[in-house]
């Protein structure tokens, strides 16, 4: 088949609403793009574990230990089914691997935060893991197969992971005065980085407009976006606490909140790596890697001895 | 430093014991023993299983998609192959 012919089947196809399958031809930027896109957001759940584990050996009781231990290890699971999903594209373990331990590939900015109480859990299961289900939610539908089946997975595993964080939250909201400022303070650092998750605002991002056209994105940054301070702000009412932008306010007519200004350059400051934690962020991960490698060579060696013994 | 994440597994699951098993992802292991281990941390963590399968990506012939059309085309045109082709007098039972 030519190449005319070639695209406009995948054409058809994303009109249809089909899934494009890995064998299927498609479009060396739709592949491009993908890549990227799935990469990266491997690279996020795996990072994001380190801002949690931070926190396991000083969970405040074993139950609230237990399930930290197991949100962080779905966080691993979850990385590895990405991992799995942008392999059928084309591109290596190694090769992503390589790209987040260079600096090539990027990660959710806001792992590049520091978790320095106890409520930043809280905080991070109920804000970042609500923003990442809104935007996960969503890409259950999108147009590459393996992207959307793993996204089905990831969502079934995260609603516990959103509501545990809510529950730290409000357990400290009703305690102690001390309890309830260090819910506040965590919920005041947290809120806009949390928004921030999104992505660049519609006009700035350059990725958006071909992403909805080609289905890998359903919803655009900025209606996601509203869509989260719409259903988290009455959240945090509930437990007293307060959403630290002076202008949020209800707004009657369009049934939604309008509410403050991002602070971007904050933003695009983190991505090119000068966020608090960027470099110790890498480090930590080149580090288990290398740690890693005798494992790796060792388990190598011992599969090839058996082979040797079966051949044999 | 040697990076070796081993080879690429095809992990399929059975949910319910009676169910086929059914694709659901990939995991890289060295080999087989570890493949099974590292299927189960992956894919398993809520009991979602009684049994997996795992299979060497490489050993799997997948058909074409381009030439699906062709490929499926001969089941096409055999509609006697269902029982709704067949006309039966109305009233007779256990047909």
């Amino acid at each position: 088949m030519d190449l005319l012919k070639l695209q406009e089947s995948f054409d058809a196809k994303i009109e249809k609403g089909d899934c494009i399958e890995p064998k299927d031809w498609m479009p060396d930027d739709y592949r491009k793009t993908l890549i990227r896109q799935i990469s990266q957001h491997a690279h996020s759940e795996i990072v994001g574990m380190l801002p949690e584990g931070n926190w396991i050996t000083r969970a405040p009781s074993l139950r609230r230990k237990m399930v930290l231990l197991a949100k962080v290890q779905d966080e691993g699971g979850h990385g590895l089914y990405l991992y799995s999903a942008a392999e059928t594209m084309g591109i290596s373990r190694d090769e992503m691997i390589e790209q987040l331990h260079s600096g090539k590939a990027k990660y959710s900015s806001i792992f590049n935060y520091p978790t320095l109480t106890w409520a930043d859990i809280g905080a991070i299961g109920w804000l970042v893991d609500g923003a990442a289900i809104m935007n996960q939610v969503m890409l259950q539908r999108t147009s590459y197969g393996p992207y959307a089946r793993a996204m089905v997975r990831i969502c079934k595993e995260e609603s516990f992971h959103q509501r545990q964080g809510y529950e730290i939250m409000s357990v400290l909201a009703a305690g102690t005065h001390e309890q309830k400022a260090m819910a506040q303070d965590a919920l005041n650092r947290w809120w806009w980085p949390s928004l921030m998750m999104f992505g660049p605002p519609d006009a700035d991002s350059p990725h958006t407009a071909q992403s909805v056209r080609w289905k890998i994105k359903r919803e655009t940054n900025d209606e996601l976006r509203n869509k989260f301070v719409d259903r988290t702000v009455p959240q945090a009412e509930f437990i007293g606490l307060k959403v630290p932008d002076k202008d949020l306010k209800w707004n009657e007519a369009k049934q939604g909140y309008d509410w403050g200004k991002i602070n971007w350059d904050e933003f695009y400051n983190v991505i090119k790596g000068n966020g608090p934690c960027n470099k110790e962020r890498l480090e930590a991960r080149r580090k288990a890697h290398e740690n890693g490698a005798w494992v790796r060579e060792a388990a190598a060696a011992y599969a090839a001895k058996q082979q040797q013994k079966a051949a044999a | 430093m040697s990076n070796n994440q081993g080879i690429l597994w095809e992990v399929f699951v059975q949910t319910k014991p009676g169910l086929p098993h059914k694709h659901c992802g990939s995991v890289h292991a060295p080999d087989k023993e570890m493949a099974i281990q590292n299927a189960r941390d992956v894919y398993t963590r809520r009991s979602e299983g009684t049994s997996i399968w795992v299979v060497p990506a490489e050993a799997i012939t997948a058909s074409s998609p381009e030439d699906m059309g062709a490929f499926f085309e001969p089941a096409n045109d055999k509609v006697y192959r269902h029982p709704t082709f067949y006309h039966v007098p109305e009233g007779v039972k256990y047909l």
